[in-house]
């Protein structure tokens, strides 16, 4: 694709973040995994952690994703994430670290070390992937799978007299005393994965000026579990989805609360 | 504005090989610059094309798009 | 010369105490737990001495968390405990087998008590199977070290450390609510490290060095079969290099009592009267339930007429004494589920077994 423009703009503005390991990735093509996974790296390097980061990958489509992003990381049983990073911030006070969790993760099995880690101000930020359903496993029923939503195990769409509601975790977290910031991005226009950087770099500041827990949790996409293709993905999230969960900041500190 | 012929003040550059060919960048340009190919890589994607150079403003907005970080921006 | 005289401290303590001045002897600054009956002693002491000391005691929202908890500061390189009983380290199991499969160390103390379920809180050896054949899923083992006294919940304790970072593998202490209650004196022995404190392994941030990765998940062509024969020489070494136990008694018995923790106490009171009687009993006490002493109890069964298994359950080592020997005819077990057996009851037992075999007549009282 070369022509004569390269040498003419000689000023790189894009290129791949130095935490982001220069491989291909495994995610389906249009997964935001690989732009969250960007955002997470390009904030390592505009902080520039990488070296005093510890990374706790979750179950899930991100489980491998310690191949990705180039710091010291640590696996987590499902859902554990948060107890494990606990464990290692509790260990190393002055080190940065972060979980990276989906859906059924955070919002199903690890329900209660979120809540718990949120709820003691655990100085650890944690990306929150919410694409409305288990992707890894083959596209079954999420606690964020929306009312209707046909997966592999609400063959009939979720209904709530069944299933209960789509589980609103930046609002559920942004309730809990310890939580110095929460929000909701999503990545599907170039405006949106600002504002995404933008609450990413707010929740790794939280972190660094010891304020305390902080989440950010995106609306991803699932176009292999959603039967969609990308584009139409990203169409259901700026409508449907956005539209159930609210973007915003549902919870910003200005400072740490405690001495 | 065909064939005013506008100066581009920037330019990218798609990795061929990494791309997966989800489209996100398509739209993701307001220049419409990129469109989809006709070449399969090596992974069995039809890759995205930079068909329009001379448009290119280097606004980095694909980049952006691109779960797969393989668009290189210069400006 | 008295102890006093030659200048030894003793102390005078419950077991469960013992426990945390050996952890803290042995470098343990981080300590995590959830209260559970009867345990209580070593989260409660914790959470008093590690503060003041720079250490981290946290109180858990439950045994699944403090499991993670343990993963995470593990991870991180440090020296880290837990204790719970039954019901918690059955909650636990999850994060010990990964860590087992991430090749974590850590000590964890069950102070177990009466199962299954809730069951009760009777002093109890019933967890004895989930402790020594891997209790969690895939197929792991840890070191499971049971002390009979207060000494040993102390001197124990410290050797969990060391095995644990020497075959970096979770180390559990069984114990159960007698010895963890108890109060009896113990010399607290300094600390020596048997292991190097080096961890080239743990996560800390990569400056300088290059980047670390502690999983237990390998997919690639015959990594996880590759990864589980390494586990596997782990503990054939174990098995090679760390048994422990204690003969007691041994001269000539023909009766050899196998008894492990609060079982071995009473059965110690037993043998006595037992030997005062004349009659030859003695005993063979795992120390070490993983590894578990199969050479010597096949030694001992082989020069022994009877071998007379006893636990506070209703039958689980015998099956570890069972597949250490062939003479499977020469076993007896006294099981006492969930209750603590009486002197009595065991000198009854050993006097009928002796009969039995010829090596005492009879004596009906």
């Amino acid at each position: 694709m070369n022509h004569k423009g390269k040498e003419t703009f000689p000023r790189e503005v894009f290129s791949r973040p130095r935490s982001l390991i220069d491989v291909r990735s495994h995610y389906c093509p249009g997964c935001h995994h690989g732009i969250a996974h960007r955002i997470l790296a390009e904030t390592i390097d505009r902080f520039d952690v990488r070296e005093k980061t510890v990374g706790v990958a979750p179950v899930g489509c991100a489980v491998l994703m310690y191949d990705y992003i180039d710091v010291d990381f640590t696996e987590a049983p499902h859902g554990r994430a948060p107890a494990v990073a606990t464990g290692v911030k509790r260990a190393h006070p002055d080190r940065f670290v972060f979980t990276y969790q989906g859906d059924g993760d955070l919002a199903a099995i690890g329900t209660s070390e979120i809540i718990h880690a949120a709820n003691r101000g655990e100085n650890i930020t944690v990306l929150f992937i919410n694409n409305t359903t288990y992707g890894m496993t083959g596209g079954q029923m999420a606690p964020t799978t929306m009312l209707g939503q046909k997966t592999a195990t609400s063959p009939y769409g979720r209904e709530f007299r069944n299933d209960g509601y789509p589980i609103k975790v930046a609002e559920l977290l942004a309730t809990i005393e310890g939580t110095a910031y929460s929000a909701r991005v999503a990545t599907s226009t170039p405006a949106q994965i600002r504002k995404a950087k933008e609450a990413v770099r707010k929740a790794f500041d939280m972190q660094i000026r010891e304020v305390g827990f902080s989440l950010v949790e995106f609306l991803s996409t699932c176009p292999t579990n959603w039967g969609m293709k990308p584009l139409d993905a990203q169409k259901r999230v700026l409508g449907e989805i956005s539209g159930y969960f609210p973007l915003g900041v549902y919870k910003e500190r200005k400072q740490a609360d405690f001495v | 504005m065909k064939g005013t012929a506008p100066a581009p003040t920037g330019t990218i550059e798609i990795d061929f090989e990494r791309c997966k060919a989800c489209e996100l960048c398509v739209p993701a340009c307001p220049k419409h610059c990129i469109e989809m190919g006709d070449r399969i890589n090596r992974q069995g994607y039809v890759a995205a094309l930079f068909a329009r150079p001379l448009d290119c403003t280097g606004c980095a907005l694909c980049a952006e798009s691109c779960p797969d970080v393989c668009i290189r921006v210069w400006r | 010369m008295t102890l006093a005289a030659s200048g030894i401290r003793r102390e005078l303590m419950k077991g469960n105490e013992a426990i945390c001045v050996g952890a803290i002897a042995a470098g343990c600054r981080f300590y995590y737990g959830y209260p559970i009956t009867p345990q209580n002693d070593i989260p409660e002491y914790m959470a008093a001495h590690l503060p003041p000391i720079g250490g981290m005691f946290l109180q858990a929202e439950s045994e699944v968390a403090t499991i993670n908890f343990l993963l995470g500061t593990s991870a991180a390189g440090k020296r880290v405990m837990t204790s719970s009983s039954g019901p918690g380290i059955s909650l636990m199991q999850e994060g010990l087998s990964y860590m087992a499969g991430m090749e974590l160390p850590a000590v964890i103390v069950n102070i177990s008590r009466s199962g299954p379920g809730l069951g009760g809180i009777a002093p109890s050896q019933g967890d004895y199977f989930q402790a020594v054949k891997g209790g969690g899923h895939g197929g792991y083992r840890m070191p499971v070290l049971a002390p009979h006294s207060v000494q040993e919940m102390y001197s124990l304790t410290m050797r969990a450390f060391d095995l644990s970072d020497k075959y970096r593998n979770p180390a559990m202490i069984l114990g159960d609510a007698v010895i963890g209650q108890m109060k009896e004196p113990f010399v607290p022995t300094p600390y020596l490290p048997a292991v190097s404190a080096e961890k080239p392994w743990a996560l800390t941030g990569c400056a300088g060095r290059e980047r670390r990765i502690v999983k237990s998940l390998y997919l690639k062509d015959d990594e996880i079969e590759v990864h589980n024969w390494k586990l596997h020489r782990k503990y054939a070494a174990m098995q090679e290099e760390e048994v422990l136990y204690e003969s007691y008694c041994m001269d000539g018995a023909r009766v050899v009592i196998v008894a492990f923790g609060t079982a071995a106490r009473v059965s110690k009171t037993a043998i006595q009267v037992a030997r005062r009687e004349g009659i030859p009993v003695g005993m063979l006490r795992p120390v070490t339930l993983f590894p578990f002493p199969s050479r010597e109890v096949n030694e001992a069964a082989g020069a022994a007429d009877a071998i007379l298994v006893i636990e506070m359950n209703t039958g689980q080592m015998l099956e570890d004494v069972r597949m250490s020997t062939r003479h499977h005819d020469r076993i007896r077990f006294l099981g006492k589920p969930c209750a603590i057996p009486a002197p009595e009851e065991i000198l009854q037992e050993i006097r009928r077994l002796a009969g039995e075999i010829g090596a005492r007549p009879v004596r009906v009282r």
